[in-house]
């Protein structure tokens, strides 16, 4: 692989790092949505990196629109059922959020 | 190509405040940015259409819904803010750590070379794969799109203001 590609692998899997641990270590609902976002980041900048390699960049950029779309639709939902839960229990700290039923 | 190497930088560094940083307003305003350095990455790598739609989505309406939500929700006191940035003292203190290592063995580690497969190549510009060969892409994105229109609307129904 070129260095350049290397380079790039290299910052998409510190951005796929730092998102996973923003998920996995944060007590905040909107800063786990945070997380999902910088981890979708890494995968559109992963996708470019791959189109570009294999000189298939129309190609790449067809699907980093497609997973644009899904991201924003999947935040647009998250951030509703957030919404709810602060609607419930007046806070944000996934701690906090005991109470399920069944 | 140095240019490349010092936006990554700036775009890791960016994530890193995004998520270190203990107001939730900063973290939005960092991811933001982090966006629009992907955006100018794609553009510099001969992707204008995905660069268009990373910045104005990405950069644009996320921060617009982030920035909603928390208009929505009640502010920190001063009290309750200095308690969270010695949390996030605690919690993330490793963060920068392990990037730092991941970034040292990767740059030691020789990647393998990927093998460039001998399919035939998509020709064309992005805008006739998009409705020729991916119109089943299109088509998942009208139900993906639908459907979080219903689950919004089902889930702010009876919002309190």
């Amino acid at each position: 692989m070129s260095t350049e590609l290397t380079i790039f692998a290299m910052a998409a899997a510190m951005l796929l790092i730092i998102g996973l641990y923003c998920v996995v270590a944060t007590r905040n609902l909107i800063r786990a949505v945070i997380g999902v976002v910088l981890l979708t980041k890494s995968v559109t900048l992963l996708l470019i990196i791959a189109g570009n390699r294999v000189q298939q960049t129309a190609l790449a950029q067809a699907l980093v629109i497609t997973v644009i779309v899904v991201e924003v639709v999947i935040i647009t939902v998250a951030v509703g059922i957030i919404l709810r839960l602060y609607q419930h229990h007046r806070s944000l700290d996934t701690t906090l959020l005991r109470n399920l039923k069944g | 190509m140095t240019v490349d190497i010092l936006i990554l930088v700036v775009l890791v560094l960016a994530a890193l405040f995004t998520v270190m940083t203990a107001q939730v307003i900063r973290s939005v305003i960092g991811l933001a940015v982090a966006s629009a350095l992907v955006s100018l990455m794609l553009f510099r790598m001969h992707a204008p259409l995905a660069a268009v739609f990373e910045l104005s989505v990405g950069a644009g309406l996320i921060p617009a819904i982030f920035l909603s939500v928390i208009g929505i929700t009640k502010r920190l006191t001063p009290e309750a803010l200095s308690q969270k940035k010695k949390e996030k003292l605690r919690l993330y203190w490793a963060l920068p750590i392990i990037v730092i290592f991941v970034g040292v063995v990767l740059t030691r580690v020789e990647l393998p070379s990927l093998p460039v497969p001998s399919v035939q190549p998509a020709v064309g510009d992005v805008k006739t794969i998009l409705w020729n060969l991916r119109h089943l892409d299109l088509l998942g994105q009208i139900f993906i799109l639908l459907g979080g229109a219903f689950g919004v609307v089902v889930l702010v129904k009876e919002l309190e203001p």
